[in-house]
Formats: structure tokens, C-alpha cells, sequence
């Protein structure tokens, strides 16, 4: 118990620091908000009374704690761009990209980890050497590439789904499902086979150890050793593993959004870095950041089930 | 049987990354045609003897293109480890070999740069050193490589602590440095060097991403990623745009990957 | 090892379920059956990121699109001309200096009231003082002396000085007084009325069935939001999008026969824009040499596949009566001449020059490759800067912290001066800090000046003047390529950035 609220008090403290993080990026990056907003029609006049009209002259803490109190009293602010509360703008996009990320990190767990077993107690022979090459080369294909090619296989040549229409989820949950099946995979590929890399090395080094071999020497069933001990072993680094892979699943999907024309949180995020529209993008990096936050700390969480011993983050 | 498979992977990794680097360094010297030069050949020619992996949309021939293009994606990446593996080595050795306070400050702050995403540090890079710098994928990926080089060396630093040798060493009176260095830091090779490789080929990646989202690039010298996203608006009218620069990309990162997965099986010593 | 087996099959079957099936629900629909409900898809690539307020807009994307749902008094017509929108007929008195509008009986806004001369009165007012934050202030209206609605039905205008220019600003929206909601949910008299926006996915209209004019054909456009040229095109293909304009003419090529290609002008004045104030571009030698070393038909035909027309100063073919051809022709590419101009400027050997582009903007960083290659063959040593869009507004039009730009300068308003008056050495969005006395003169003689004929010739000089001084090097007015879906036809071009739906409609 003690355990878990240290966990809440760090994931609270690394949110604060992205926060603030992304506070002091808006800060060093070109371009004012109040400049976008004017757009062609900006004067320096024009700028400084939005700006002050914004709040944007006030020094960037008072302008963090601001912000920071709105959040806890849940208000995150009203878009510049759109004029429009920004909760009300993203609230749609959040269940997307949750559904993506998810859908793929089920994907990339689903597939990854019975072949990583397989391969790992497999070893040896040609077929091994021709799925090591395999593994690599799917770890050399960029997410965007894949994305461009299934599009094209699935949608301009099957026509499997249609490109650019994204049914919304709440209309046609199953269809949305079916549209993102195809970004998830774009995204899954290189990941899946670097978890299984992953997981291939880690269960072929607890395979040498003593006890496995001791444990099949006394006639013990190769399987069960597998699955009662091997496994649970093994499986620690990989759960970590999975865990950070969820950052990059969020990072691949602002790409993938792109490319299949998904109307979700990467996308927003893109547009409303490059209009400059700093609440969203605030409100969008707190999101993503806590989803991937909170992956590691429920990573923590599972392995120290796996493994009581662990006490904070792998110090075995 | 065993032993000469084991160095397979590490003969053919070394066989295409040396084949690649000749290519690369052969590219920085002489290419075919003048990598940026127009209307070297008509628009869209296929590929043909006279153009090997045809031409673009400005009638410049896509395999100069390539070899110069490889180039600097093997810079990019390749620096963009150095920074990450450097730098995340050092904090993860600190932060490992320490504990306590700084290493609680240090990972909250490498968990937040994980979570950050990589787009906004690549546009505030992009500012501070101004549009149109090349560096600027270089530090924005470097910066962006540096919390996973952390947290692996990080573990593999904290496992040595207690280590006979480490303890010996340090009742021997050896400075800290000596031993995280001459110590400890050979002892983590194992975990370093694959990270490596995983680094590599995710750096490749990740400034194709970048590329794809106009962050960074200053055409016309393109890295790979460039062509790469310039190729896929083109992809009906000129797919051995896409194939050629998706190839080379695919085999830069396949022959890096399988000399890492060689030295790896060779350090195990396992097959 | 079984439990996991078990895991991937479960999976693969669920794959299988959602791909076979259940998925091919009510939400998905085909380009049948948008005819069926007479309504289309059309792509663009920017989202309608701003305010939806017509007196607050400062995206050319927006303007473009809700060209359908907003009229003012006046609107323009495809050929360049106005024509009475709100108002059914206007006389201007003796002097020239007093309009009077008579309004149209039945104009209704879309949220059922009917117009009214006060509303009329309110929204010009709103954009003379633009005393409200966000208004883009309507510089012209400065001369106004007074506004008043003399009837319910009759607004009289009276302006200090005479002016044959003062129409063209009457095309500013009219809206309904007191309504406070126009940023997000926009109300106007336009044929389209305004029914959804979803942030970076679409925006929906519908046809307002009260319109006082030709209604308009179609009952329904969604306009879908795909920044990824690439998708963009996968969408097309895939059958989502119906419509879709700004194409390149190698996007085009690749769309195969489900679509009919239609061909306007884009009205930009592309060029190279030269920092005018900073060395080396403050001297006119080396000007002139840049315009010497370009060639502009070569520009289009390599990045443009031919499309798009050669312009010599700020003004584009479409601006009929203002475009003076002979200026086109003015620099022929000649590199001896350019090295001479070079060498006599003192740089013998050729200079670095920064050229910055704002990157989503794949025309002009087509064009700005081309231009490096062109360049390089008299020295000059150009390298592309590739910036964010909002960068380029705050650094190089604001802040005028650049060499040299590659982009499209194009009209707000169909008027010459909305090109011209942005070069006089005082204008505050003078970005490329042209400073020539002749040029200011001319501009003030173009102010006093109401005989058209005059005018135009004043506004003839002002352009010769920006090419003689080589203020720019001027590239070309870009073509504008739009894709329709074969059965649908009705796509009108104007003279300035708009997309008029009014008019499209399926054949069959």
C-alpha cells in the first residue's frame, strides 16, 4: 500500500514536470500565439493588446500556476484557435486515440509474446536464422511506410475500408474499430519485433540458468519448468519493456493519424503546435504523457505481483 | 555447427554494413549524376540502366539521390546515438552508481522526457538554432534518445553495485570515476551494445517520422526520410520512388541490426 | 505457452470478426450514396482553425469557405465585377461621395430574422473601429464621414473624398447586430448556412432554403480536413472525398478516370520576395541580377508540369484591366547579364543567400529547389530555410527578421490597391521594406484620382516601377487544379481565393 502511494506521489511529480516542461517550450519556440491569431494582420500594437488580452505578459510561472489551477478545478481553458473550450475540442479525439493505442499495444502483446516464446525455445536450425532476419527486417520498416502501403493494399485496391472516412466512434463503434485495425497494425509491425527480440534474449538467458536446467535434468516436464519459472522470470524486463513501448505507440501514432487521416489527439496536436495554440497543446501533452506515465507505473505494479521482491523499478 | 552459425549473423551484419558504409563513403565522394542537378533525365523515368532506381518528379536521378541521402541518415542516426548513448550513460551511471536523491530527480525528470512529445523539443531545437541548421535533427533525436539510454544503464549500473569486484575496488581506495569507468562500464557492454543497435535503427525511424511531419529538413539535401516522405505523395505515379528509398532505409537499419544481433550472440556466447 | 496460443487465436478471430463484418455499418458511406442525398465531400488541407467571425478571419482557408455562408452589401461575381447582394440597387450621388443602398426585400439571415438597414449599419461600423479585440480593421473605411440607415430599408454612406474603390469594400459581411456567438457558430445570408465544425475533421454546411437568390443545388457539404497530401489523395481514391482543389498537376495525374480535372488560377502573385533593406538585396544590381538568373517558364514547366502563368510584377493575369503583359517579358533569363550585374554589384563570385519557405506549402518549396538549381548557375549560393507557417507570420512578415521568402501574395479584396498598397515605404505590412520615393508618389496620386481610366494607367506604373526596381524577383501566378468527381460539374472561378458551391450540382 505504501508501495503504491509512492508510485501515485513520482507519477504525480513527472506530470508536473511535463507540464512545466511544455510551459517553458511554448516559451522558446518561435512564433506567438498572439502573432498566429492576427496571422497577416498582425501589428505590434495589435500583438501586445492580445496578448495582454491573453495573459501572455505575465512572467511564466504565474502563468504555470494559473494553468495549474485551472486544471485542478477542471477547467483547461479556452482554445485560441477555435474560441472553443478545449475539453469540449479534444474530449471526442481522446476516445480515438485511446482506442488506437490500445489496439495496438492488445496487437503488439498478442502477437509478440507467443512468438518470442516460440522462438526462443526453438532455437537453432535454419528456420530460426530466417526468423531472426525476418525480425529484423520488419524492425527496419518505418510505421508511415507500412501505413502508405496498407492503405493503398487495403483501401485503394480491396477496398476493405474507405481511406479518409473515419466513422465516428459513438455512431459505429466496430466500424471506427475496423478503420484503426489498420493504423494499429502500421504501427505494431517494428514493435512487435523488437518485443520479441526482447523477450527471445531474456528467456534464452534465464533458460541457461542453473535451476531450469537442474529442474529438466530431474526429469521435470520441459513445458511446465517453461511456463512455471522461465516464464515468470523472464517475463519482468518484458513487461517493463511493453511499458515503454506504449510511449512509442504514442509517438508512432501522431504519425500514423497523419497518414490514415484519423481525427485524433496526435494530429491535434501537430495542428494546434503549429497554430500555436497553447492551451490544447498543453491540455494534449498532460494527456499523452499521463497515459504513458501511467503504463509505467502499471508496468511497476504487475511486476512487483510477478515478482514481490522488486521494490521500485527493477533494482534486482 | 553451432559455432559457425553463431558468427553467421555477425559475418553477414559485417559483410552488408561494411557494403553499406562503401556505398555511403563512395556517395560522398562520386555519384552517378549530380545528386541535386534537374532534368538530368526526363520526370518519372523508371528505372533503367541509365537511371537504377529511376528519376523524381525534377528529373533528378533518384539513385545519387539515395546514395548521398543514405549518407546523411547514417549521420544523423549515428550522432543521434553518440548524444543519447553518451549522455544517457553518464546519467544512468550516476543515477545507477548513487541512488537516493539525485537518482529520484533524474528519473522523474527522464520519465517526463519520455512522456514529452519528441515534436515539441524538435520545434523548440528548431528555434533556438534557427531553420534550415542541420544539427538541428541531430540535437532534437539526441535529446530525444537520451531518457532510454538512461534508464538501461541505469539498471545495469545499479546491479553492479554490490558486485565483489566493484566493492574491492572501492575499498581499495579507486576514485569514483575509476571505477564507474574502468569497472563498472565494461560490465555493462552487454546491455549497452544492443541498445545500441535498437538505437540506431530507432533513430532511422524516428527522423523519417520527423521528416514526414516537415520538421527539419532542408531540401534539397535530403536524408533518406525526406525522400522518403516525398516519395510516398508520389507513390501511383512513381512507385520505385518509394521502394528505392524505403529499400535503402530498410536495408541501412537490416545490416546495422544484424551486426548487432551477431556481436550480441558472440558477447553471450550463447546461440 | 497454450494460454498464449489461445490468446492469438481468440485475437485473430476478433480481427476477423471486425474485418468481415460487423464493421459495414450505417456510418460508412459510398459516393452513391452522397448522390442519393445530393450532397458532397470536399478535402481541403487546412482546418478552419480560426475564428468563424467574417470581421475576424485572417486565414485565406477560412475566407474560402465561408465565402457560402456570409454576403455584404455588395458581392463579388467570377468575371471580377460586384454585383448588389444584400442591397438590390445603390446610387451615388453627384459628388461621388454618398452611396445610397436600398436592401432587398426577403433577405433573411440564416437563423430566420429578416435583415435590417441597423444590422447593416452595426456590421460596418464594427469593422471601421474594430474596437473590439480581433477584428481585422477595414482600413478603407477610414474615409467614411458618416453611416446612417435613413429607413428601415435604405443605409446611406457618405465618405470625405471621392473614391472608385469604396464598392469593393462593401463586400464586408453583414450579421446580425447584437448576435455574439458568430466565432463559433456563425450567422449570416450566404446560400450555405453554417452547421457543425469538428476541430481537425470537418466542417458541415447546408443549403439555407430561405435565400433570397438562386438557391443553392446541393442540400448538404462537408468539408473534410486531410493536411496529408498523401492522404489526401489515398481519400480520393478510396472515395471519400467528392471535390477537392489546390492540387498539383502531378496529384491530378495520379487520380485515374473517376474525376474530371478542372483548371483556374490560384491568384497569388508568387515570386522570390527579397528582404529589400538588407545587403545584398538592398542594392538594385543585385536585384535585378537575381531576376535576370531565373526563369520562370522553366520553374513551371520542371515543378509545375507547364500549369501556371509567368507574372513580371504584383499582379496576376486574372486582375484583367490592372495586368500589364508587356512587364512579363521584362527579365528574360540571361546568366551573362546577371554575372555582369553581379560583378559590377561587387560580388563577382556570387553570394550565400537564405531563402526561408514556409514547408506545408509544397508549391513554393517545389519552387525554391528549382530556383537554388537556377540560381547556383550565376554563384549565387542559395540554401532553403524551411519554416512553420505561424513562424513565417511572426518572423519574416512581422518582424521582417529574413533574405528572402518564396510564397503567394494574394488579394483580400478585388482591388489593385490590395496588392500595390503594401509596397509603399509606409505601410505597415511592407514586408520586404520597399522604400522608393516614385513608388509613394504614384500611390498618393492613385488616392487622389477617381477617373478610372487615370487610375488604372497610375496603377500600370506603380507595377512597372516594382519591375524596373526589380522590388521582387516575380515567379508566376500558380495554377489552381481542382479534382470533381465525374457527375458533378458547377465549379466557378474567381478572381480572388474562393470556393463557391453555389453552383455545383450532379448531372444526372
Amino acid at each position: 500500500m505504501k508501495y503504491a502511494c509512492r508510485r501515485v506521489a513520482m507519477l504525480a511529480v513527472t506530470m508536473v514536470i511535463v507540464s512545466l516542461l511544455a510551459f517553458v517550450a511554448f516559451d522558446l519556440i518561435s512564433g506567438d500565439p498572439a502573432t498566429a491569431m492576427l496571422g497577416t494582420e498582425a501589428t505590434p500594437e495589435k500583438v501586445a493588446a492580445l496578448q495582454k488580452e491573453l495573459g501572455l505578459d505575465r512572467p511564466l510561472l504565474v502563468r504555470y500556476g494559473a494553468w495549474l489551477l485551472g486544471f485542478f478545478t477542471g477547467d483547461l481553458g479556452v482554445s485560441y484557435s477555435y474560441h472553443q473550450s478545449v475539453w469540449d475540442l479534444i474530449a471526442p479525439k481522446v476516445a480515438v486515440t485511446l482506442c488506437l493505442s490500445l489496439l495496438s499495444f492488445l496487437l503488439i502483446a498478442a502477437v509478440s509474446i507467443p512468438l518470442g516464446l516460440r522462438s526462443a525455445v526453438r532455437s537453432g536450425g535454419v528456420l530460426d536464422g530466417a526468423r531472426t532476419v525476418l525480425n529484423q527486417l520488419c524492425m527496419a520498416v518505418p510505421p508511415l511506410f507500412t501505413g502508405i502501403l496498407l492503405s493503398w493494399l487495403f483501401s485503394t485496391t480491396l477496398r476493405w475500408f474507405i481511406h479518409g472516412q473515419f466513422p465516428a466512434l459513438s455512431a459505429d463503434f466496430w466500424g471506427a474499430m475496423k478503420y484503426l485495425l489498420f493504423a494499429a497494425v502500421a504501427i505494431a509491425i517494428p514493435r512487435i519485433a523488437m518485443t520479441v527480440r526482447m523477450l527471445r534474449s531474456t528467456v534464452r538467458q534465464e533458460l541457461q540458468k542453473d535451476y531450469v536446467r537442474t529442474a529438466i535434468s530431474r526429469g521435470n516436464d520441459r513445458s511446465a519448468v517453461l511456463r512455471r519459472h522461465v516464464l515468470k522470470n523472464a517475463l519482468v524486463p518484458v513487461v517493463t519493456f511493453l511499458a515503454q513501448t506504449m510511449a512509442e505507440i504514442v509517438a508512432g501514432s501522431i504519425v500514423v493519424e497523419q497518414v490514415f487521416a484519423i481525427p485524433g489527439l496526435g494530429r491535434m496536436l501537430v495542428a494546434s503546435i503549429s497554430s500555436r495554440d497553447y492551451p490544447t497543446v498543453q491540455a494534449i501533452v498532460v494527456i499523452l504523457a499521463f497515459w504513458v506515465v501511467l503504463a509505467g507505473a502499471v508496468a511497476d505494479l504487475v511486476n512487483q505481483r510477478i515478482d514481490p521482491r522488486l521494490r521500485l523499478g527493477g533494482r534486482s | 555447427m553451432k559455432k559457425t552459425q553463431k558468427n553467421g549473423y555477425l559475418r553477414v551484419g559485417l559483410l552488408l554494413t561494411g557494403l553499406m558504409a562503401a556505398l555511403i563513403l563512395l556517395g560522398m565522394v562520386w555519384t552517378p549524376y549530380d545528386p541535386q542537378a534537374m532534368s538530368v533525365g526526363p520526370k518519372f523515368a523508371p528505372p533503367s540502366l541509365r537511371f537504377l532506381m529511376g528519376t523524381d518528379n525534377f528529373g533528378r536521378d533518384i539513385f545519387s539521390r539515395v546514395l548521398q541521402g543514405a549518407g546523411a541518415t547514417f549521420v544523423i542516426a549515428l550522432s543521434t546515438v553518440a548524444i543519447g548513448a553518451v549522455c544517457g550513460t553518464v546519467v544512468g551511471a550516476l543515477t545507477g552508481y548513487f541512488g537516493g536523491a539525485v537518482d529520484e530527480t533524474l528519473m522523474r525528470l527522464n520519465d517526463a522526457l519520455t512522456a514529452f512529445p519528441s515534436i515539441l523539443l524538435a520545434l523548440v531545437v528548431i528555434s533556438l538554432l534557427g531553420p534550415g541548421n542541420k544539427y538541428n535533427v541531430i540535437l532534437a533525436l539526441g535529446l530525444v534518445f537520451i531518457p532510454s539510454f538512461a534508464r538501461v544503464t541505469r539498471t545495469a549500473f545499479a546491479s553492479l553495485r554490490e558486485v565483489n569486484y566493484v566493492k574491492s575496488a572501492r575499498l581499495m581506495g579507486a576514485s569514483t570515476a575509476r571505477i564507474l569507468l574502468v569497472h563498472m562500464l565494461p560490465n555493462t557492454l552487454h546491455v549497452l551494445l544492443p541498445a545500441l543497435t535498437i538505437g540506431f535503427n530507432n533513430a532511422v525511424l524516428a527522423e523519417a517520422s520527423m521528416s514526414f511531419l516537415d520538421i527539419g529538413v532542408t531540401p534539397p539535401d535530403a536524408s533518406l526520410g525526406y525522400m522518403l516522405s516525398e516519395a510516398q505523395s508520389l507513390f501511383t505515379a512513381a512507385p520505385w520512388y518509394a521502394v528505392g528509398t524505403g529499400g535503402a532505409i530498410v536495408l541501412l537499419v537490416f545490416s546495422v541490426g544484424l551486426l548487432g544481433e551477431g556481436l550480441q550472440r558472440r558477447d553471450k556466447g550463447v546461440v | 505457452m497454450k494460454k498464449n496460443l489461445l490468446g492469438l487465436l481468440l485475437s485473430v478471430a476478433l480481427v476477423c470478426a471486425v474485418l468481415s463484418g460487423c464493421g459495414d455499418g450505417s456510418a460508412a458511406q459510398t459516393s452513391e450514396d452522397r448522390v442519393a442525398a445530393n450532397a458532397i465531400v470536399v478535402g481541403i488541407a487546412q482546418d478552419l482553425d480560426d475564428s468563424l467571425d467574417p470581421h475576424k478571419t485572417v486565414k485565406a482557408g477560412t475566407r474560402e469557405v465561408m465565402f457560402n455562408v456570409f454576403e455584404g452589401l455588395m458581392k463579388p461575381t467570377p468575371n471580377g465585377d460586384l454585383t448588389p447582394a444584400v442591397a438590390e440597387s445603390y446610387t451615388v450621388s453627384e459628388d461621388h461621395r454618398t452611396y445610397t443602398f436600398s436592401l432587398r426585400e426577403g433577405v433573411k439571415f440564416h437563423n430566420g430574422e429578416p435583415v435590417t438597414a441597423e444590422d447593416v449599419v452595426s456590421s460596418i461600423q464594427r469593422c471601421a473601429a474594430a474596437t473590439e479585440t480581433g477584428i481585422v480593421q477595414v482600413e478603407a473605411f477610414s474615409v467614411m464621414e458618416d453611416i446612417r440607415a435613413t429607413d428601415e430599408r435604405t443605409v446611406s454612406i457618405t465618405i470625405s473624398e471621392p473614391s472608385n474603390e469604396f464598392l469593393s469594400y462593401l463586400t464586408t459581411a453583414i450579421l446580425p447586430a447584437g448576435y455574439d456567438q458568430q466565432d463559433t457558430a456563425p450567422v449570416g445570408t450566404g446560400p450555405f448556412r453554417f452547421v457543425s465544425r469538428t476541430a481537425q475533421d470537418s466542417i458541415v454546411l447546408e443549403r439555407f432554403d430561405d435565400y433570397w437568390g438562386m438557391p443553392a443545388q446541393l442540400k448538404q457539404v462537408t468539408f473534410k480536413i486531410i493536411e496529408n497530401a498523401d492522404s489526401l489523395m489515398m481519400s480520393l481514391q478510396s472515395g471519400a472525398i467528392d471535390l477537392c482543389g489546390h492540387l498539383t498537376s502531378t496529384q491530378t495525374a495520379q487520380l485515374g478516370d473517376d474525376f474530371d480535372v478542372a483548371e483556374g488560377t490560384m491568384n497569388l502573385v508568387q515570386a522570390l520576395y527579397l528582404n529589400n533593406a538588407e545587403a545584398p538585396f538592398d542594392d538594385v544590381r543585385v536585384r535585378q541580377a537575381l531576376s535576370y538568373a531565373v526563369d520562370r517558364q522553366a520553374i513551371i514547366d520542371l515543378a509545375f508540369d507547364g500549369y501556371g502563368s509567368p507574372i513580371g510584377s504584383s499582379m496576376y493575369p486574372a486582375f484583367g484591366k490592372y495586368f500589364d503583359e508587356s512587364l512579363t517579358d521584362y527579365y528574360a533569363c540571361d546568366a551573362e547579364r546577371s554575372k555582369r550585374l553581379l560583378a559590377e554589384a561587387g560580388y563577382p563570385d556570387g553570394f550565400e543567400m537564405t531563402i526561408t519557405v514556409p514547408s506545408n506549402y509544397k508549391p513554393h518549396m517545389d519552387t525554391a529547389e528549382v530556383l537554388v538549381q537556377q540560381l547556383a548557375a550565376v554563384g549565387v549560393r542559395a540554401t532553403i530555410a524551411p519554416i512553420e507557417w505561424e513562424s513565417w507570420v511572426s518572423d519574416v512578415y512581422t518582424n521582417r527578421q529574413f533574405q528572402s521568402t518564396v510564397v503567394g501574395v494574394d488579394a483580400s479584396n478585388m482591388t489593385a490597391r490590395a496588392l500595390l498598397e503594401r509596397f509603399t515605404s509606409t505601410y505597415g505590412k511592407n514586408f520586404i521594406n520597399y522604400n522608393n520615393a516614385d513608388y509613394d508618389r504614384l500611390f498618393r496620386e492613385v488616392l487622389a484620382t477617381y477617373d478610372d481610366e487615370k487610375q488604372t494607367a497610375l496603377y500600370k506604373e506603380m507595377e512597372k516601377n516594382l519591375t524596373e526596381n526589380a522590388a521582387n524577383v516575380y515567379l508566376q501566378d500558380l495554377a489552381d487544379l481542382v479534382a470533381v468527381r465525374k457527375g458533378l460539374t458547377g465549379v466557378t472561378f474567381y478572381p480572388i481565393y474562393v470556393l463557391d458551391l453555389s453552383g455545383i450540382r450532379y448531372t444526372a
